[in-house]
């Protein structure tokens, strides 16, 4: 019984977030003695980039290179990836959580009436049953699942395991599927996306700004200290309300939820609902000038400080240990 | 044309998350339930949509009895009826068999929730909804247009935006800054008591997953602050001691 990775791809690559669920995959073949892990992608893009994921533990890669995939439309894609799952006899379907991954799950929970875990943190617990941990709450606890389905789809968060990278190329092959055209019933009519930018829900660093910043004007000092650390930037949620800053960069309860390895918070208070999308940080940097902001009580280090004087100087600080 | 709402019924934003019974209950010790704030967007525009397109409005919950405030909250914030589903929300594919049973009978062009609860933060239902009816299901939607039988929506995608359009009826999963959140007023409030709120039985559904016990994460420890003048020393830290850079 294989496993079966959908993979995303954007701008020529596959994503960081879907190699990490490949590796994923690989990590549940060797704990469930499950055999190959297959990874799946949709839509044009190079075998050799293809064959490169590898290297993060699939043996196989299937390909439907048809155009029409290019799109997320979100019924094709689900409908492509159910009709590849049955032929490949999978099990267990693996992918990463994202706008696209997240909808595509849902139906194909249906479709192949499979148990569906979202928000999966770490590799299952199959000694007894088949139990899954995944974060709720937005972070601020954990559930632990049970699967009672033979079929399984797996919905993983940024981090629920290491990277793999040290992998053989894989063999890529290509699959030839139709899809019916009522698949395609809502069309997307265009995209308006920042090109060349670091995505936030995939970043390992995150540099977000609060209503301490002032005004949109000063945003310049966070792009640069970001350009420096290789970080998205991010912000607070009245930052975006008010237009400082684009909605997509809106964090927390009621926005994106960050897992990256490092979370810098400028002139941002801490408030719960903030606290609630930034809680899977694996290290937390807070910069505020007033040292009872609550902020300082979910953080690993901080500094008690004007952002105005300390961003630039942190930059430079940066760039020096480069 | 006919609206649904699904809302969900959760712990106010600000709660404390605990649990009991050796972690297998939520512990609702002093915790304030909400019309779950997503959902609360896409009531929002539901009512927005009710007032200009003279379209009827039905909120949804499946949930035990002690939802019913948060089915009124919804009735004051506009909703001509509601529905309850008299269960235990087990999990998502429960959910959405209970919500798909109800639409199969009534026959919604536009059936509206939020993007994900915040309590169980799957964002699922409305995707499932949708394979169950067989229609399309777009989330998460942050704006949301009906011209004709035409909906225009724009759904946010990782670092931006994509402009959709599809026939009704279909589902959507919602999110800011698709309306402005409404706040029940007096008169509302008055009409919500004596509007219609109906319990209903849930279908069968079998169990695919269930939780067994909660978790809370590890407690965080104190924070290590440095010199606004010196933050070369953070830089220092991250490297070597918290080895992220
Ligand atoms: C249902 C609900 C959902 C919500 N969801 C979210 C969410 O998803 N994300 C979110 O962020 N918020 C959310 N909020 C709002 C949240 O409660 C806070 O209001 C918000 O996070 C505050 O944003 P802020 O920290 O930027 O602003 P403020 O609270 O105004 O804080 C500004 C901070 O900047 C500091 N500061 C000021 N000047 C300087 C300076 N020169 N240098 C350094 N520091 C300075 C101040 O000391 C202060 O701590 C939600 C609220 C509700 C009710």
């Amino acid at each position: 019984m294989s496993i079966l990775v959908y993979i995303e791809h954007a701008d020529g690559s596959v994503k960081k977030t879907s190699l990490e669920a490949v590796s994923y995959g690989k990590a549940l073949s060797e704990r469930t003695s499950a055999g190959e892990v297959i990874a799946l992608a949709l839509g044009t893009i190079s075998d050799e980039e293809l064959a490169r994921v590898g290297s993060a533990g699939a043996s196989k890669v299937l390909h439907v290179a048809d155009e029409k995939l290019n799109a997320g439309v979100i019924q094709a894609h689900a409908d492509a990836v159910g009709q590849v799952y049955k032929q490949i006899g999978a099990e267990t379907l693996v992918l990463a959580k994202s706008s696209l991954g997240d909808a595509v799950a849902a139906r194909l929970a249906v479709k192949l009436d499979a148990g569906l875990v979202s928000n999966v943190a770490e590799l299952p617990e199959t000694a007894d049953g088949y139990k899954v941990k995944r974060s709720i709450y937005t972070g601020k606890a954990f559930a632990e699942t049970t699967v009672s389905k033979n079929h399984k789809i797996l919905a993983i968060k940024k981090n629920a395991v290491d990277l793999k990278t040290d992998g053989a190329d894989a063999s890529v092959e290509k699959v030839d599927i139709s899809i019916d055209a009522s698949n395609f019933a809502a069309k997307i009519t265009s995209t308006d996306k920042a090109e060349g930018e670091i995505l936030l829900p995939e970043a390992d660093i995150v540099v977000s700004g609060g209503r301490g910043m002032k005004g949109p004007e000063n945003w310049g000092m966070i792009e640069n200290l970001a350009k420096e650390l290789g970080a998205a930037t991010g912000c607070s949620k009245p930052v975006s309300d008010i237009g400082w800053r684009p909605h997509h960069e809106h964090v927390g309860q009621t926005g994106v939820k960050v897992a990256p390895t490092l979370y810098v918070a400028v002139g941002i208070s801490g408030a719960i609902q903030h606290l609630a999308g930034v809680n899977s940080s694996k290290c937390i940097v807070v910069i505020n000038k007033d040292p009872e902001a609550p902020f300082f009580k979910a953080a690993d280090y901080g500094i008690v400080g004007d952002a105005f004087e300390v961003l630039p100087k942190l930059t430079e600080a940066v760039k020096a240990i480069k | 044309m006919k609206i649904l709402v699904c809302i969900t019924h959760v712990p106010d934003t600000t709660s404390k998350i605990q649990f009991t019974d050796n972690n297998t209950k939520f512990d609702k010790n002093g915790v304030q339930f909400i019309i779950g704030p997503y959902d609360d967007y896409a009531l929002a525009r539901a009512v927005e949509l009710k007032e200009s397109l003279g379209a009827s409005l039905t909120v949804l919950n499946v949930g035990e009895a002690e939802t019913e405030p948060t089915l009124r909250k919804a009735l004051a914030i506009g909703a001509d009826d509601a529905i309850r589903i008299n269960a235990f929300p087990t999990d998502a594919l429960f959910v959405a068999k209970q919500i798909a049973s109800i639409a199969k009978e009534n026959n919604y062009d536009l059936i509206l929730m939020g993007r994900e609860s915040i309590d169980f933060n799957g964002g699922m239902v409305h995707g499932m909804v949708g394979e169950l009816l067989g229609m399309p299901s777009i989330s998460p939607v942050m704006k949301l247009d009906i011209e004709g039988d035409t909906v225009k929506m724009a759904r946010e995608i990782e670092g931006g935006k994509e402009f959709l359009e599809a026939k009704l009826p279909l589902i959507a999963g919602c999110q800011e800054p698709i309306a402005e959140w409404k706040i029940p007023n007096m008169r509302g409030i008055m009409s919500a008591r004596t509007k219609p709120l109906n319990v209903v039985d849930p279908v069968d559904s079998e169990i695919a997953t269930d939780v067994t016990t909660f978790q809370l994460p590890p407690a965080k420890g104190s924070v290590t602050l440095v010199d606004k003048d010196n933050v070369e020393e953070l830089v220092k830290l991250l490297k070597n001691e918290a080895k992220v850079l």
